[in-house]
């Protein structure tokens, strides 16, 4: 029951991670592939509207990692032996992300300077999300064994397959539409950089539906037990609203109603997430490391159940306040 | 090399980095908020600059932080999967409480650097507040967790399996409190020490400079009230070692047998085989002393213990004598600022101070590098003292050097660009400035 409540709030993180964390990574793709008269405002535009949330948004993660070895502490250990390698270019992408992103801030020297840490800034923001998404892909193939207490299928199991590459592309899609419509709230000043962001938006979530009927059929093949949760029970209305969703939040950016469309574009990635995490239940790592197998003594996942709920009533309010003074629509 | 050496080297250069990253997240903000509430206090406009410059060099060393304990965090599992596995059920709440810990500084860190216009002044450097305390809070709960390593108790032992756990007595094991204290102080020593070292350096140039003075006053203030508690608290942190980790004690003091009266070896080359130590200064019946307090007090050494299980004996103790010996000396300068200060009111045209305070700035750092070693090196073989060698717990991943060197470079191409970020920071701050009549600038 507890460790049902901490795998719930894993996956909930993992969606607020990939709606805040995920579109500031959105957000550096956008830097990276500014181009034109306007490219260096719609930089600008974009360092403003991440600034003060940036480093919050990132610490999503950090609850993840320790929710997952807290409370599952042998699924984490697996996860870190198979997948060593994707963790650590993630973590470098990490690394190069938060730091290029303070230097671009602090290092004024020259346009050249800066533009070196925004190249060094988007590298980093599409290498990280390609290798989540590669790593979330991994755990759902049912390559990985892990068999007597020992990870059997060595260090490139999972992740070197057409799936795995296929959520990657997924992810980094889904990234980049994200931040476009964010985008498109926080230039509402500037409307010629509105528009950009706007037809950034159109394009890259028009893009997204072909990649999503793609790492689809590819998990037929790929990943069978997600493709078989993602085709029966709760799913299936699931897809069904994703898609309607989706086609919501298109319109509304062709319509340029920004708030509806920001809404619509939460809930489908919300949705996406929901779904994935429905299909891969009760999988940790498909097929071996279940949430029922792999979790924390009882007594480790009661606290924990407590201390997120104290934490979240120290942090909730702190959050809505950060939102509210730079997201707020008075803010602006 | 071994694949284990190379994880215990990729582990070892991680922390030792993101430590620097770590205690100036913990002073900084103090220094900062000191600075804002000057200024609310006497609207001296150097103040409100000073904690503006102080914030910006508290974002940089922020971000720097975060990545790199993101970092470990991961690698937590990425180099000990056995450790994580066996452990992490039973030292996870330290963890996530950090994690909490350092969400609300992340947030709160976000509204003071871009607060400054949409804040009201008190609000603002009460959100700096925040960001202190938070920032001691998730300090305190990692070393909690490092602590347990140390005096791993909230379980039992059956056949090698660590059953009946119990994560709250796990979370405040004996071994927590003078770790916790130790470290906290260690931060404020070394920011404080640090910071004053560079407004001494300008100061040298530039004696009137009332921006500079201003901020060598807070840092120095800060660094001669934590040093002297800091020195006590080391003092009872090697108590409580003794009483928890007679092998770690014997290994800093390089004390191979078991003694009454046993002296105070300080330097001096251990000599393993003979059980020995050559050229070191020694002072009869010294550490049954500060140990005990009694001259006679027998002192248990590391022939008491089987050969297997030593640590690097010359390597604790020389970084151990290291980190004192550090330590003394900032005591020596804390006591000459306060008594010049004492003497005279001011001190920014004393170049022979100036001068040693600049010497003395990475030494708040030394010591807490070479404390970390003697932490961490004196606990081995062990990853949990007593129960987990650190070999059963090191990743089955080969070719461990690769991430290994990988990060080291990516470490030290961050270390460079930071210093010259922080460097450029005070390069352009301002001349020399009479006091204008208060003015309000903050809004």
């Amino acid at each position: 029951m507890f460790e049902l409540s901490i795998a719930i709030s894993i996956g909930m993180f993992l969606i607020l991670y990939a709606l805040t964390g995920g579109a500031d990574f959105g957000a550096g793709m956008w830097d990276l592939l500014a181009v034109g008269p306007r490219a260096p405002r719609q930089r600008k535009a974009i360092a403003e509207a991440i600034g003060p949330i940036w480093e919050a948004n990132h610490v999503w993660l950090i609850l993840v990692v320790v929710l997952l070895f807290t409370g599952f502490p042998m699924g984490f250990s697996v996860m870190m032996i198979a997948l060593h390698i994707p963790l650590t270019v993630m973590l470098i992408g990490i690394v190069l992300r938060g730091s290029a992103y303070i230097f671009r801030k602090y290092d004024s020297r020259s346009e050249a300077t800066q533009r070196h840490w925004s190249t060094v800034f988007g590298i980093a923001c599409l290498v990280t999300p390609f290798s989540q998404g590669l790593i979330l892909g991994a755990l759902t193939t049912g390559q990985i064994r892990f068999v007597e207490g020992r990870v059997v299928t060595g260090f490139f199991a999972g992740w070197l397959t057409l799936f795995s590459l296929a959520c990657g592309i997924f992810a980094l899609g889904l990234f980049a539409f994200l931040a476009a419509t964010y985008l498109t709230l926080d230039t509402q000043d500037q409307p010629d950089l509105q528009n950009d962001f706007r037809l950034r938006a159109l394009w890259s979530g028009v893009t997204l539906a072909p990649i999503a009927g793609l790492v689809f059929l590819i998990a037929k093949q790929g990943a069978p037990e997600m493709y078989q949760g993602l085709t029966h029970g709760w799913d299936l209305p699931l897809l069904a609203w994703t898609g309607g969703l989706s086609i919501a939040a298109l319109a509304a950016l062709w319509r340029r109603w920004f708030s509806i469309a920001r809404a619509a574009a939460i809930g489908q990635v919300t949705l996406i997430l929901v779904g994935w995490c429905l299909a891969q239940y009760p999988y940790l790592v498909t097929p071996d490391v279940t949430v029922n197998n792999a979790h924390a003594p009882e007594i480790t996942l009661r606290l924990l159940v407590l201390t997120l709920s104290v934490g979240a009533v120290v942090l909730l309010p702190s959050l809505a306040y950060l939102f509210h003074m730079f997201k707020g629509e008075e803010s602006r | 090399m071994n694949d284990l050496l190379f994880a215990r080297s990729q582990m070892a250069m991680s922390l030792a980095f993101h430590i620097v990253f770590a205690a100036l997240g913990i002073g900084m903000p103090l220094l900062m908020a000191i600075a804002e509430g000057l200024y609310l206090r006497t609207r001296h406009p150097e103040y409100l600059d000073l904690s503006k410059r102080w914030a910006r060099g508290t974002a940089i060393l922020f971000a720097v932080g975060a990545v790199s304990g993101t970092v470990l965090s991961f690698e937590l599992g990425l180099l000990w999967p056995g450790f994580m596995e066996k452990a992490g059920a039973i030292i996870g709440m330290p963890f996530s409480l950090e994690g909490f810990a350092f969400f609300t500084e992340a947030i709160f860190i976000g509204l003071y650097l871009y607060g400054w216009n949409r804040l009201s002044p008190f609000l603002h450097w009460l959100v700096g507040l925040v960001v202190c305390a938070s920032g001691i809070l998730s300090g305190i709960f990692v070393v909690m967790a490092n602590a347990w390593m140390n005096s791993p108790v909230g379980f039992k032992l059956v056949d090698g399996e660590m059953t009946d756990i119990d994560p709250i007595a796990a979370m405040l094991n004996p071994g927590g409190l003078h770790e916790v204290v130790h470290m906290t102080l260690a931060a404020f020593v070394a920011t404080g020490f640090a910071v004053a070292a560079v407004h001494a350096f300008f100061l040298l140039r530039n004696p009137t400079n009332r921006f500079h003075q201003r901020a060598l006053g807070i840092a120095l203030t800060v660094a001669c009230i934590s040093i002297p508690l800091q020195i006590v608290s080391g003092h009872q942190s090697a108590r409580a070692v003794a009483r928890l980790q007679p092998a770690k004690l014997a290994a800093m003091e390089a004390h191979y047998r078991t003694q009454t009266g046993a002296p105070l070896r300080i330097g001096g080359i251990p000599n393993d085989t003979m059980r020995t130590i050559d050229y070191a200064l020694s002072i009869p019946s010294g550490l049954s002393v500060l140990l005990t307090g009694n001259s006679n007090a027998t002192v248990v050494g590391l022939e008491e213990f089987p050969r297997h299980d030593w640590p690097n004996v010359r390597i604790v103790h020389w970084a151990f004598d290291l980190m004192v010996g550090s330590g003394m000396a900032m005591l020596a300068l804390a006591v000459w600022s306060v008594w010049l200060w004492y003497k005279r009111r001011r001190m920014a045209d004393h170049p022979r101070l100036l001068r040693a305070l600049v010497a003395a700035g990475p030494l708040g750092f030394v010591a807490i590098e070479t404390g970390w070693v003697v932490t961490e090196v004196g606990r081995q073989p062990w990853v949990i003292y007593g129960v987990m060698r650190t070999e059963e717990a090191v990743t089955p991943m080969p070719w461990i050097v690769v991430p290994f060197v990988t990060f080291t470079v990516l470490y030290v191409f961050l270390a460079v660009i930071v210093f010259f970020l922080l460097r450029r920071l005070f390069l352009d701050t301002p001349g020399s400035v009479a006091e204008p009549p208060p003015e309000r600038t903050h809004v």
